[in-house]
């Protein structure tokens, strides 16, 4: 009888053993299979952002990841101590942080540690930890391109900047492999690869690292000097609407991303709009000349330096008496421009800023790119005809108005303006007439002489064109009488402009003059562009000059 | 009914020759045979769940070395030395688990360690050889089949260390012992009515206390006991990856070393309960007949010694160990393939491990000796 139940119970083996080995086998093979295959993404490797000349401002660096499975490693009983000192954490804090979301499978311990570190981590040998293999983007021109070049976030995807805007170019595909993973998800083998990772594309800008250094260097002292709340440059390529330096300040490092907050990152020289003020008065004179009404040698009576417009006062810092077209520019006289303004048609200077592109964004696609702004129809009154005319009751960003004084460079060209480097010239369009650019481009040569607003702005070797400003703020209600916007927009050479620059600063403290505090900023920026650039000088006489002070000297 | 001891009044084997190796060393051939492939067997399958670990394999080369040792020393002790010293090993063993349960070292949670100064012993080893003997002495000297009141005081001895081993807890250890003195109990001449009536008489007290006596969470986990896989991530776990490494095998497995359920660290337990899930992932239906086959050729082999054996006392010993053995490798098989609950207990012989497998050779040294100590009436 017991020999019986002994048998049967031999059998009940023997029948199980067939029954899990023949019968099941496919089954349970597959259930086996799917304990230890699985598909991993293989990331991509993000695309590099090179300068101009192939210099790298953005490259990504493969870099681990620790994870851990929290039940797992708390179930163990291990000692974190060993993981956190490897990590720089506080072991408690890690424990902590653990129990918390036990529950869950998968929790970032720490981002982005260097290969060597990753190793280190792997060899603890600490149950549920395993590595994830990431890139991570490196900013090798730091904060010098910051605003420009942009970052991306933990994950690899593009937050500001050209990372952001060309965030899909760069990106790529990520690919996927199947592997066998033990149980604590060490990878073990690779089995087979399902799909190649398809790497992002490079991304060539139009930035000169060398002019943008220069460019940083300089703004940044300046800004520190006069105690200014923030500052903008954009400098063009005046032939093909290229930017080959923009900075700002404040600015920040992207490759520490702790520092990254409030309005640090924000790219001012094309977020920001203001009012151009004088900056402006170029394209007035324009368009009275446009008009016909106004010839180059038309005299302006500016006395008595003060003029009532629909109650408004116009007012020029002195009484300039009776000046040419000219001397309006180079003294940058409000009454002169006001009083040519509403002696042509009502529309004229507006018809002519329209023609610019002001009030509308460049069409660079550049992430959170401001319009500025213009009134939808022609001023009717006549003091917004005047203040038009002297770059009030209109909003550009430095961007725009650099592209405005491309123009001017350019013969009365208009084009688009890029961020990544072309190999010709686009195509413009004519949107003024050559010779009267010309004219106003010897009469903005003015403002740079010795007699003119802006007589800091010059650069030995180089005949200068440009127009100082010097904006009231807008504040609730009116105009501030202590907070200006000092601005300085020129060209260089002035007999044939290579470069197009805009400075803007906010705010400068004590000295608020656009010749005084954006005009030297010009000259150093502008003067070292261009023998970088080896811009053959188109004065030498003035280099002599200069040459000769400093021996006498 | 009667039939239960079919080897009861058969002395015939004992007519025949014995060997120089049985006369001279009393060590039984046939069974040193059986035993000495079985841990082979072991070896190998353990190099593999030790993922190659040439050490550890050579540390069970060790363990089986003293545990065969141990197993020729017993062997040159008669049967009727053994008979004698059965109350005595039996008191001892009572006395050591009550100590156990007072001092005793606590390890994996449950306190199951003596430590004597010089070695960590576990009385309940003992007590796997000690039960047994205890009742096969006891009925040695009473008439056969027992009485009624010789069955309850048997009952008292096997109930008594059974009862300590289950407090310690050690649940598998307890059952694998009590089997053994009812073994031998049933072996003296058990009526099967009360057995039917002991299993009938516990139907209305198990009920009542599922309905009244326990908690919510205690019926949770006897549920959870009798049906692992209702809890994949927990106690269901072992059960699971078990069935896939037994299963994935198929009939001639995926090869030695080349099991990817035990490789890969997902069959817990690999090298000591669990390790024929690792044989049937790596040898498949196969390999896995092959061993069980093994085990009951020895067996085998000592049910013909017990039926051979040539008084009572030897022959209710050696049925029970043989049985005991039997319950073993069944229990553990059964756990592996998800046939039984998960109790912990060793695949004899191929865990890895040493004390069990002390015990265990030990037993097959009575069994040894039982063979070759008998009185040759023709030669």
């Amino acid at each position: 009888m017991l020999l019986l139940v002994f048998a049967g119970l031999a059998t009940a083996l023997l029948w199980r053993a067939l029954d899990l080995q023949v019968l099941n086998e496919d089954f349970l093979q597959q259930q086996g299979a799917a304990r230890y295959l699985r598909v991993v993404e293989m990331p991509a490797h993000r695309g590099a952002i090179t300068d101009r000349h192939g210099q790298p401002l953005a490259i990504s660096s493969p870099v681990d990841s620790v994870w851990a499975n929290p039940g797992e490693l708390l179930a163990s009983g291990e000692s974190l101590a060993p993981l956190a000192r490897l990590l720089g954490l506080d072991a408690a804090a890690l424990h902590r942080r653990l129990e918390q979301r036990a529950s869950r499978e998968f929790v970032y311990i720490k981002r982005h540690v260097t290969p060597e570190l990753g190793e280190q981590v792997q060899s603890l040998g600490l149950p549920g930890v395993a590595l994830q293999r990431e890139y991570r983007r490196f900013y090798p021109a730091g904060e010098v391109a910051a605003h420009v070049v942009g970052f991306t976030n933990v994950d690899d995807i593009g937050q500001e900047g050209m990372e952001l805007a060309y965030d899909d170019w760069l990106r790529g595909d990520p690919g996927a492999k199947r592997v066998v993973k033990d149980r604590l998800g060490r990878i073990i083998d690779d089995v087979e690869s399902l799909r190649e990772p398809k790497p992002g594309e490079a991304l060539t800008l139009s930035i000169d690292r060398r002019l943008q250094y220069l460019a940083y260097r300089e703004l940044k002292t300046a800004v520190t000097e006069h105690g200014a709340r923030a500052a903008a440059l954009v400098m063009l390529d005046a032939q093909t609407g290229e930017v080959l330096a923009m900075v700002n300040q404040p600015a920040y490092n992207p490759n520490n991303r702790a520092e990254i907050s409030g309005g640090r990152y924000r790219n001012r020289a094309v977020t920001d709009s203001f009012e151009p003020a004088s900056t402006l008065k170029p394209f007035a004179v324009l368009a009275a000349l446009e008009s016909g009404a106004y010839g180059p040698d038309s005299i302006i009576n500016t006395s008595p330096g003060v003029m009532r417009v629909d109650g408004h006062t116009v007012r020029d810092p002195r009484d300039y008496g009776r000046i040419d077209v000219a001397t309006v520019i180079e003294k940058s006289s409000n009454v002169g421009v006001a009083r040519m303004a509403l002696n042509i048609e009502a529309d004229a200077i507006w018809g002519l800023l329209l023609r610019l592109g002001l009030g509308a964004p460049t069409g660079t696609t550049f992430p959170g790119e401001a319009g500025g702004s213009i009134s939808g129809m022609p001023p009717r009154s006549s003091i917004d005809r005047a203040a038009l005319a002297y770059g009030y009751g209109v909003a550009v960003t430095p961007l725009q108005l650099a592209q405005a004084y491309t123009v001017l460079a350019a013969d009365g060209i208009k084009r688009p303006v890029s961020f990544l480097k072309l190999d010709q010239a686009p195509v413009g369009e004519r949107i003024l007439d050559a010779q009267s650019v010309r004219r106003v481009r010897g009469m903005m040569e003015a403002v740079v002489s010795d007699t003119g607003t802006a007589s800091r702005a010059q650069i030995p070797g180089y005949r200068v064109a440009g127009k100082t400003g010097t904006a009231k703020k807008a504040v609730a209600g009116g105009y501030s009488d202590n907070r200006y916007v000092a601005l300085f927009a020129g060209m260089a050479p002035a007999s044939a402009p290579r470069l197009v620059l805009v400075v803007v600063v906010d705010e400068p403290v004590e000295d608020y003059y656009g010749g005084k505090v954006a005009a030297p900023i010009f000259a150093k920026v502008m003067g070292g562009a261009l023998r970088l650039l080896n811009v053959p000088p188109d004065d030498v006489s003035s280099l002599q000059h200069a040459l000769a002070t400093r021996r006498d000297a | 009914m009667k039939s239960a001891m079919p080897w009861n009044n058969d002395t015939a084997g004992s007519m025949r020759q014995m060997s120089t190796l049985q006369r001279f060393f009393h060590i039984d051939g046939t069974l040193l045979t059986g035993l000495l492939l079985l841990a082979l067997c072991g070896l190998v399958v353990l190099y593999s769940a030790f993922d190659g670990g040439f050490e550890e394999v050579q540390k069970q080369a060790v363990r089986l070395t003293v545990a065969f040792g141990a197993m020729v020393v017993i062997a040159q002790i008669p049967p009727s030395s053994l008979r004698r010293w059965s109350p005595w090993a039996y008191g001892l063993g009572v006395l050591m688990l009550v100590a156990v349960l007072l001092v005793g070292d606590i390890g994996k949670g449950a306190q199951r360690w003596l430590d004597l100064g010089v070695i960590r012993f576990q009385p309940s080893e003992l007590m796997k050889l000690a039960l047994p003997m205890m009742v096969a002495w006891y009925f040695s000297e009473r008439p056969l089949p027992p009485r009624w009141t010789h069955v309850v005081i048997c009952g008292v001895i096997i109930v008594a260390p059974v009862a300590l081993i289950t407090l310690q807890p050690d649940l598998g250890t307890s059952i694998l012992i009590g089997a053994a003195g009812f073994f031998v109990l049933y072996m003296a001449g058990l009526r099967w009515r009360y057995i039917f009536g002991a299993i009938i008489a516990a139907i209305p007290v198990g009920a009542a206390m599922w309905f009244f006596g326990m908690h919510d969470y205690q019926r949770q986990r006897v549920l959870t006991f009798l049906n692992p896989e209702s809890d994949p991530l927990g106690a269901g776990y072992h059960i699971i990856q078990s069935k896939i490494a037994l299963g994935s095998g198929g009939l001639f497995g995926k090869g030695w070393l080349n099991g990817t359920q035990s490789h890969l660290q997902f069959l817990p337990e690999r090298h000591t309960d669990f390790v024929f899930a690792v044989l049937g992932e790596e040898f498949g239906l196969m390999g896995a007949l092959q061993i069980l086959a093994l085990y009951l050729f020895v067996i085998g082999r000592g049910l013909y010694i017990a039926v051979n054996a040539q008084d009572t006392y030897s022959r209710l010993l050696a049925g029970s160990i043989s049985l005991t053995f039997f319950v073993y490798v069944f229990v553990n098989m059964g756990m592996v393939s998800g046939l039984l609950p998960v109790v912990g207990v060793p695949l004899p012989l191929i865990s890895y491990g040493g004390t069990s497998l002390v015990t265990l050779m030990a037993g097959f040294g009575i069994l040894m000796s039982i063979h070759t100590h008998r009185k040759l009436w023709s030669s």
